[in-house]
């Protein structure tokens, strides 16, 4: 897994790539922690690149959601979701927790 | 049915997925298919890593997989703490945000990915998981 962080005007992207597992899925956390930690609540989280997630990454999301929200206007939101990663999100019923956008060029606009 | 041994660790996760996708594939299922058996796979295998064998970093997991016809079967047989699946609460997927509970989705997607899951503590303390899905 490899994580990059791009900073724009009104929102941070976060862009994943590889496989998040149990083993690799505290990394993710520690990003997203580490945006907030610098007071970055609006969050993109860019899968174009991302092959694989278990529910240890959905768990990460879910932090970082709950923690983002806490602030004004806070979110985190997901871009170019892959079809199986997507599936797997729906079936946990996280698609309702995020906001999803095809493009993530779409998704920093929507900050 | 092809056998091989892993440490109970997590970095042994991606050759735990190879190896089922591997039967998984050459046994005709779709791509769609391989990804959902790797995930619950992952799912069961992570379960044990973390809970069964919580305090024992010297822990064993066994993963058996193989095409029967249709059918793959994939048995995962651990030596640590027994747990009893039906006592999982399956997560409230209504929940809102706050009260979303993050235990019990593991177990949640193993069910709904594959066809069957069973659960078997053995006398010989072993813990026996399998897991069964078809082809469509």
């Amino acid at each position: 897994m490899d994580i990059t962080v791009q900073e724009f005007k009104h929102c941070d992207m976060i862009a994943v790539k590889g496989r998040v597992d149990s083993a690799t899925a505290p990394q993710l956390a520690q990003a997203l922690e580490a945006a907030n930690d610098g007071g970055k609540y609006k969050l993109v989280v860019n899968m174009s690149e991302l092959e694989y997630m278990s529910s240890a990454g959905f768990r990460a999301l879910l932090a970082a959601q709950r923690n983002s929200k806490r602030y004004n206007r806070g979110e985190v939101v997901l871009a170019s979701v892959p079809a199986r990663i997507r599936e797997a999100l729906e079936l946990a019923g996280f698609t309702e927790l995020f906001k999803t956008f095809d493009d993530p060029l779409q998704a920093v606009g929507h900050f | 049915m092809k056998s091989v041994q892993f440490a109970a660790k997590f970095e042994y996760l991606d050759e735990i997925r190879d190896f089922v996708g591997e039967v998984a594939r050459a046994g005709g299922f779709s791509d769609k298919d391989v990804y959902n058996i790797q995930l619950a796979t992952d799912e069961a295998a992570s379960n044990i890593i973390e809970h069964a064998y919580e305090n024992q970093p010297d822990g064993v997991l066994e993963l058996s997989c193989g095409m029967m016809g249709d059918t793959i079967t994939i048995i995962l047989i651990d030596r640590g703490e027994s747990f009893d699946p039906s006592e999982i609460p399956l997560p409230d997927l209504k929940a809102d945000l706050s009260d979303r509970k993050i235990g019990g989705l593991g177990i949640f997607l193993m069910r709904k990915l594959m066809d069957e899951v069973h659960y078997e503590p053995k006398p010989d303390k072993s813990n026996v998981l399998t897991m069964i899905k078809h082809k469509r």
